[in-house]
């Protein structure tokens, strides 16, 4: 009977009187890719920063293939592979020194775990003699995984991995991800963006410290219990306040140049049209669509603060 | 050590590449040793003075002529108005006023005492006891000439006068420009090897990449090592450069050991580093550790004896000076050079500096925090 690859319990980190982590749990399976999902702030960070050794917790435990965050740190260390959210490889080294550099650091040499890197740094070795600080998002990105991947570890922890990146960047790391996976490395990985979220084999929905939901991505949006609707007329500005007056809708939110309303049973359009009319409102259009992860999760987390 | 080795081989790397730090390793002891021993000296040379000469004979021109014949006045004006002799004293144009009044010569030759006043500005109380020092010395000088010329009043055979000569011991022509060098090289590795190590532990935490260092089986004692080596290796030949440079420009004696003198600053230089790094695994941000490095660099510097001796401090500020690293190297280096000091005399600070850097390095070691 294997254990799961990550196990948090009830994990609980107060600075000062704010709140990071409000008693969190989680299990993450092995060869997984889990994502994380929550507004700035919610304490993915931190949880990051715990499972990494880098952060004791207040309370609760947590452990990565059986190991405990707090005393195997020394093990953790070896067997956790950490990209930070913020690109940390030295800027004036260069490309082939900073993966040298963090191969020898972990005792082992960039031949010996070539063939697990190779897709990526690949990519990144026509540049391998050009000073980190110059390379572009992308391939900061790319070097910044190589490195972390450079002693084989068996988890690999991605603090907000694409932000900042291009279109066709993040979409080849995701890719990267998943070859990963099927080598057997548990991911965790945070991101900001709904559509990474899809790609992820299980995501959890995180707020204030704590888990909202974790499911499968497409199960979360099967779950959604609302109709939906993409609104726009003539007088965006008014229109999220007229909205969420509406007698019949449970919640409005401004998605790009529409907004997104998720009604109440017994909802009808016509109703909604002649409403907004009283409201001054023109060149209406309502469409009904069909609900995507980030209209799930801003349900989820319009219920979380009614409760 | 595996690891110390490829963290020192990452930092040296650093070093070379970084465009404006190899520069200031290089420049910095040039620019002190040329600029601060040539200008901060107390040897005191054109004191401004103003002459008035209300006398206008023989004798008191002989007098004014004995004060420009010295290398140390240079006399700037004459005036019969005292008034104009101190304004020029307010706008700081006159360090010393002469006043010799009517009927000086007469006096001296008549009643053999004949008063002159010499106006002093304090501002600088060194140089003003200097300044006085030096013209009562002119004065002194020219007293005796006026008894030799005057063989009928007394025969200057006949005066008797205790003869004192003088020798000064390790520095026999008083050039302040060595005591100056020795002290100059004590602040210059120090400088160097505490700001570069402070500033480099702190500029990785400012650039996140010690985020990344943390997560690394690497041990603490082995991070701190990979920090102090590269630079007690910088500062030490800092300290080579600077000694050559003293000794082609200054030409500096080193009576004692240099290997004594670099073993010295081996020890010394692990308080320097530890402290720097002490500093910087407390610090933030780089600014911080400026303030913090730099209130007590200067600090340690004034009390250390550079410029003023240890021994004419009060007893509280000998008291603080245990803890003043500056303060024992400042001593060993003069001692070592000029003195030719062996180990047997410097035994006691080499010792009491070997437990201060252990105690330092511990503590910068116990600080870093590989977790929050």
């Amino acid at each position: 009977m294997q254990k799961a690859s990550i196990i948090v319990k009830d994990v609980t980190k107060k600075y000062g009187n704010s709140t990071a982590l409000n008693g969190l749990s989680l299990e993450v399976e092995h060869a997984e890719i889990f994502g994380l999902i929550g507004p700035d702030g919610a304490g993915k960070t931190s949880l990051f920063r715990i499972l990494t050794s880098l952060l004791v917790p207040d309370s609760g435990m947590a452990s990565l293939e059986g190991f405990d965050v707090v005393k195997d740190y020394r093990e953790i260390r070896k067997i956790v592979g950490y990209m930070p959210g913020r690109f940390s490889l030295y800027f004036d080294l260069t490309v082939q020194e900073n993966l040298e550099f963090f191969a020898t650091i972990f005792g082992t040499s960039i031949q010996q775990n070539y063939d697990l890197i190779k897709d990526i740094y690949s990519q990144i070795e026509p540049f391998k003699n050009r000073k980190a600080g110059k390379l572009s998002g992308g391939m900061k990105q790319k070097l910044a995984l190589s490195c972390a991947m450079i002693h084989k570890p068996q988890v690999l922890i991605l603090d907000e991995p694409t932000t900042g990146v291009d279109a066709v960047s993040r979409k080849e790391f995701w890719e990267m991800l998943k070859a990963l996976k099927k080598e057997g490395i548990t991911i965790l990985v945070s991101t900001p963006y709904m559509d990474e979220a899809i790609l992820c084999d299980r995501v959890a929905l995180i707020q204030k410290g704590r888990i909202l939901s974790i499911e499968e991505p497409q199960k979360i949006i099967v779950q959604y219990a609302h109709d939906l609707y993409s609104i726009c007329t003539d007088n965006m500005f008014d229109l999220l306040e007229d909205l969420r007056n509406f007698s019949k809708s449970n919640s409005a939110f401004r998605f790009g140049d529409t907004i997104h309303l998720s009604v109440k049973s017994g909802f009808e359009k016509a109703e909604l049209v002649h409403y907004l009319e009283g409201k001054n409102h023109e060149q209406i259009e309502i469409g009904k669509i069909d609900p995507e992860i980030e209209d799930c999760f801003m349900e989820l987390m319009t219920d979380e603060n009614k409760i | 050590m595996r690891n110390v080795l490829f963290l020192i081989q990452k930092e040296f790397i650093q070093i070379v590449r970084d465009k404006t730090m190899l520069p200031i390793i290089l420049i910095i002891p040039f620019v002190q040793l040329i600029i601060l021993v040539y200008a901060a000296t107390f040897d005191m040379k054109n004191i401004d003075m103003v002459v008035i000469d209300m006398d206008m004979s023989s004798m008191s021109r002989k007098l004014i002529s004995k004060f420009e014949g010295s290398p140390f006045f240079r006399v700037n004006k004459s005036t019969f108005n005292l008034k104009e002799a101190n304004d020029e004293m307010t706008k700081d144009r006159a360090d010393l006023i002469l006043q010799i009044p009517a009927d000086f010569e007469k006096d001296l030759l008549t009643g053999g005492k004949a008063p002159v006043q010499l106006l002093v500005n304090a501002i600088n109380s060194t140089a003003a006891g200097l300044t006085n020092a030096y013209s009562n010395y002119v004065i002194a000088d020219f007293n005796k000439n006026i008894i030799a010329e005057n063989v009928n009043y007394i025969a200057p055979a006949h005066v008797q006068m205790i003869d004192v000569s003088y020798r000064f011991w390790y520095n026999q022509s008083l050039d302040y420009k060595i005591y100056m060098l020795s002290g100059i090289l004590v602040i210059l590795v120090t400088i160097i090897g505490a700001f570069l190590t402070a500033i480099n532990i702190v500029r990785e935490k400012e650039m996140g990449t010690i985020e990344q260092i943390n997560v690394t089986p690497i041990i603490k004692y082995q991070f701190i090592m990979g920090k102090l080596i590269p630079f007690w290796v910088i500062a030490l030949l800092e300290l080579a450069f600077g000694l050559t440079l003293g000794k082609i420009m200054f030409n500096v004696p080193m009576l004692g050991s240099l290997w004594l003198l670099f073993g010295f600053a081996a020890v010394y230089l692990l308080v320097a580093l530890g402290f720097g790094l002490l500093v910087s695994t407390l610090a933030s941000n780089q600014q911080q550790v400026m303030f913090i490095i730099f209130f007590f660099l200067l600090t340690f510097i004034l009390m250390s004896g550079i410029f003023t001796p240890v021994e004419s401090m009060p007893e509280w500020a000998k008291h603080v000076n245990i803890v003043n690293p500056f303060a024992y190297f400042m001593r060993v280096i003069r001692m070592i050079l000029l003195k030719g000091s062996g180990f047997s005399d410097i035994a006691k600070e080499f010792y009491s500096l070997l437990i201060y850097g252990i105690i330092l390095l511990s503590l910068a070691v116990w600080r870093y925090r590989k977790k929050v």
